[in-house]
């Protein structure tokens, strides 16, 4: 079994190579959902506490989206996106061509919008790391949040804080016109799985 | 003010206030004896520390914080018997979780649980439904004021 804390160097070289090749299938995913009006920069992979990943947020009463989605198969665990309210916005009246203003009053069609750009960017990972180490991996119904950063994430940090604070935190930017906002999508394979996806990609030793 | 970490907990005296940010399934404890203005504040993450014996945080774990958080109130003389509590969090911020899943109400059972195990009464709660929750208690008044996105401040 593999904790994040115990990672070698080479091993989250290889993870980020890995979050490298589905951040660039999302990238593509969402470019042609949206008609390219949206551009995004390469991601960054951070392995990180979740504390410091509120902080990231800008902290825990930061208001964000939260898009939930579970990882099951051959590799079990969470992966959440967290989105900017104002981006998110954006995202959906570019999707929808409406002028959706308030999350208060969200409707059934900005949700299922949200769902559809959270099961893309997912499928994008979840395939990158599918073909590299060819185990299989289904992803769950996305489930929506809209709250406060620290209660969003309450959620991953409760059900991983029995393996260990650490977290995969991918950072990506999104452009559109002048606008840049940042988005972070969140992995988190349970430590079997972790250790599965290591030792197909032939990077670790077995202690 | 005195801001209280996820698992973990800290005391005040009147005229200083807690306060934890977020709670999405933890739960707020608030342990509290107004004659003497103390307080104490417990922001638990987990019902159960049996599930990782390696993990050596007692401020995380229902069964372990609410314990220690009272001996060291006792420590700083204030009596068991005199203790009160108000608890907020332990909400189900994701719909779909199945029922086993379901962290917050653990939480919550888990808390209750230990509260009447010390014999500490539970005058109030807020706990439960889909939302993340900021809480401020003072100890001068006993009252705990809580914070939601969408459901502004309400003191109880």
């Amino acid at each position: 079994m593999k904790n994040y804390d115990d990672l070698s160097d080479q091993e989250k070289d290889i993870l980020r190579e890995v979050g490298n090749i589905g951040g660039g299938n999302a990238a593509t995913a969402l470019a042609s959902m949206l008609a390219g009006r949206v551009d995004m920069s390469v991601p960054n992979l951070q392995i990180m506490d979740v504390s410091s990943v509120t902080e990231t947020l800008g902290g825990p009463e930061q208001e964000y989206v939260g898009i939930l989605l579970m990882m099951e198969g051959q590799v079990n665990g969470i992966m959440m996106f967290l989105l900017d309210k104002h981006f998110t916005r954006l995202l959906i009246n570019v999707l929808l061509d409406t002028q959706f203003e308030s999350f208060e009053h969200i409707g059934e069609m900005e949700l299922s919008a949200l769902k559809e750009i959270g099961n893309i960017m997912a499928g994008s990972y979840v395939n990158a790391i599918a073909a590299l180490t060819g185990l299989s991996i289904t992803i769950t119904p996305p489930q929506i949040a809209i709250d406060m950063a620290g209660a969003i994430l309450s959620y991953p940090a409760a059900l991983f804080g029995v393996m260990g604070d650490k977290v995969l935190c991918i950072e990506e930017d999104f452009m559109r016109e002048n606008e840049q906002i940042r988005s972070h999508l969140l992995i988190m394979p349970d430590s079997e799985s972790l250790s599965n996806i290591l030792k197909r990609l032939g990077v670790t030793e077995w202690h | 003010m005195i801001v209280v970490g996820i698992s973990d907990y800290k005391t005040a005296r009147r005229p200083d206030r807690l306060i934890t940010y977020a709670l999405g399934s933890c739960v707020g404890t608030c342990l509290f004896d107004e004659r003497s203005g103390a307080a104490g504040l417990s922001h638990i993450l987990l019902p159960d520390s049996t599930i990782n014996r390696t993990d050596t945080n007692i401020m995380k774990y229902a069964d372990t914080a609410i314990e220690a958080l009272v001996r060291e109130m006792e420590r700083q003389g204030i009596r068991r018997t005199q203790l009160k509590a108000k608890i907020a969090g332990g909400a189900n911020m994701f719909a779909a979780q199945s029922k086993s899943m379901n962290i917050g109400e653990r939480n919550v059972a888990a808390v209750k649980e230990h509260l009447r195990r010390l014999g500490i009464r539970l005058l109030a709660e807020d706990t439960g439904k889909n939302y993340g929750r900021t809480v401020e208690f003072d100890p001068e008044s006993g009252a705990m004021s809580v914070k939601s996105v969408l459901h502004g401040v309400h003191v109880f």
